[in-house]
């Protein structure tokens, strides 16, 4: 297939960027969208022009690395509207997509989120999210038997449901407030409903949603496009979940 | 690949965190939608004629006598409403400054998936409304705009402003706001006061939001419409 990809191309965190217009004329469609790209990539290379800057790891769906807002939607996802499951850049195919087609793609947006260049961003809040709070403490040594603390099965598959985030970004990214708390969400209901995670329950969630808005993300006003965008369908009761967890953790 | 520190601002206490703020603004808004539903109670009364009308305005007034003032009742709810007020114009301010910050390089393509399009004005609409609410108080309680002439009974008041067609055009494209603003209000409080932590329950907050919305504009939008095609006189 013929396509045409608009890019954004950015020398580095504080250059000034601009979509770049890209023709591609023997595209399989059976690629995966990063394998398009690396197709490019060896195209300019030939040409000696600096190649198309974009992350990616596993490249099978797992590691959240990879990440591109294509036409509007972080990772292509419509949260099942256009009639596709949602799923990673990585694991996003051509054949998604319509011969002759004009493509765009840009980093994800947020301030949060600096670009370094292209089409990475520094995720790194995340991390400071996580280093927050996302964690239970405990003691070092003999491992207590696994099967010593029941949990209920309800609670253990919704944690188990909620713990498939892979930290991509996505959320942020698809949000038009720039907001993380489907992420901050999904690792709060992850541990909120397990008891392991209850010792540290309400000191967690102040903590991690201050620095989630010391990062500099936004608000969340409940439309839902982070869910929608999200490769692993992280429902938006999460954040009925945190909101409730901050709530009450004012009451402790 | 280096990665950087972000310098940590002081910490945010939890009411003062973008959550706190939201929790601030669900609260007010479920007080201004009891405020709505009284509201649109004594407004209906006119369809049990004018006396009706103006006994109910008497009653709001003479409410709590002898244990309170004459208007006693009526200004504890009104002051109630103007902190309501303050606390939700404050949240939403702060929280839209917030949220322009948070993402300073916008998108060349934007494509919406989930959101609705009640969602999508909630702060522009926001702003209609209270717009609306000073030209209202302007026309209703300080009496500045007397459309359709001046009168001592507010039941005649009601009626000869609303027999003008474009003061009743004001007032239908105000309720579509408002119900605009309850479709996406009353469900974004559920999920802001934690109610909504299954699908199930998210599904009902939706559904409670959208029939608040169509009774709300509903029940408000009988008294002008059937004033202006002379149903109610
Ligand atoms: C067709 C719809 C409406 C009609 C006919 C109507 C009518 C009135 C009347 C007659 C009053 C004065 C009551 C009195 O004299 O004691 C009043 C007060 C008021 N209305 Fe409305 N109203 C309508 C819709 C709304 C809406 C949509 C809002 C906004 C949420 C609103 C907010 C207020 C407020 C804040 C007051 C002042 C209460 C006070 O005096 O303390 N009204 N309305
Ligand atoms: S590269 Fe690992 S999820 Fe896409």
């Amino acid at each position: 297939m013929r396509i045409k990809v608009r890019i954004w191309r950015q020398d580095g965190p504080a250059a000034q960027g601009k979509l770049v217009d890209y023709d591609l004329d023997d595209i399989s469609e059976d690629m995966s969208f990063l394998e398009m790209l690396d197709v490019l990539n060896e195209d300019l290379n030939e040409r000696g022009v600096e190649p198309v800057a974009f992350d990616s790891d596993c490249r099978e769906g797992i590691c959240g690395m990879c990440g591109l807002v294509i036409n509007g939607r972080p990772h292509g996802n419509t949260g099942g509207r256009d009639g596709e499951a949602n799923t990673t850049t990585c694991q996003l195919h051509m054949r998604s997509f319509a011969d002759g087609e004009t493509i765009t793609i840009e980093p994800w947006r947020a301030d949060a989120f600096p670009v370094i260049r292209d089409l990475v961003v520094d995720r790194t809040a995340f991390d400071r999210i996580i280093a927050a709070g996302g964690f239970i403490s405990a003691n070092t040594g003999s491992a207590p038997e696994a099967h010593a603390v029941p949990v209920e099965k309800k609670r253990a598959d919704r944690a188990f449901d909620v713990a498939t985030c892979i930290g991509c970004g996505a959320c942020v990214a698809a949000c038009p407030n720039a907001s993380g708390m489907l992420f901050v969400g999904a690792k709060i209901t992850h541990l909120a409903e397990l008891p392991q995670g209850q010792p540290e329950r309400w000191t967690r969630v102040q903590a991690m949603v201050a620095e989630h808005d010391a990062d500099g993300f936004g608000g969340c006003t409940n439309i839902g496009e982070c869910s929608a965008a999200c490769p692993k369908d992280i429902p938006l009761d999460v954040i009925s979940t945190l909101n409730k967890d901050l709530r009450r953790s004012m009451l402790h | 690949m280096a990665t950087t520190t972000l310098q940590k601002k002081k910490p945010i206490s939890p009411m003062h965190s973008t959550i706190g703020l939201k929790l601030m603004m669900a609260v007010s808004g479920l007080f201004f939608v009891l405020y709505v539903l009284l509201h649109m109670y004594g407004n209906l009364k006119i369809l049990s004629g004018r006396a009706a009308f103006d006994e109910y305005a008497h009653h709001l007034r003479i409410l709590g006598e002898p244990m309170l003032p004459y208007g006693g009742a009526l200004w504890i709810f009104r002051i109630l409403l103007l902190l309501a007020l303050v606390a939700h114009v404050y949240s939403a301010f702060t929280l839209w400054k917030g949220a322009g910050e948070a993402r300073s390089h916008k998108y060349a393509v934007r494509s919406a998936a989930a959101a609705t399009v009640s969602s999508r004005w909630m702060r522009w609409g926001g702003v209609a409304l209270l717009a609306f609410v000073v030209f209202h108080l302007f026309q209703f309680t300080w009496l500045q705009i007397n459309v359709g002439g001046e009168f001592s009974s507010p039941a005649a008041r009601v009626v000869a402003a609303f027999g003008v067609w474009w003061l009743t055009l004001i007032y239908v494209v105000a309720l579509i706001a408002l119900a605009m603003h309850l479709r996406h209000g009353v469900w974004s409080a559920c999920q802001t006061l934690g109610y909504t932590s299954t699908a199930r329950a998210r599904r009902t907050a939706n559904a409670a939001g959208i029939v608040l919305a169509v009774v709300v504009a509903g029940g408000f939008l009988i008294p002008p419409l059937g004033i202006l095609f002379g149903a109610i006189k």
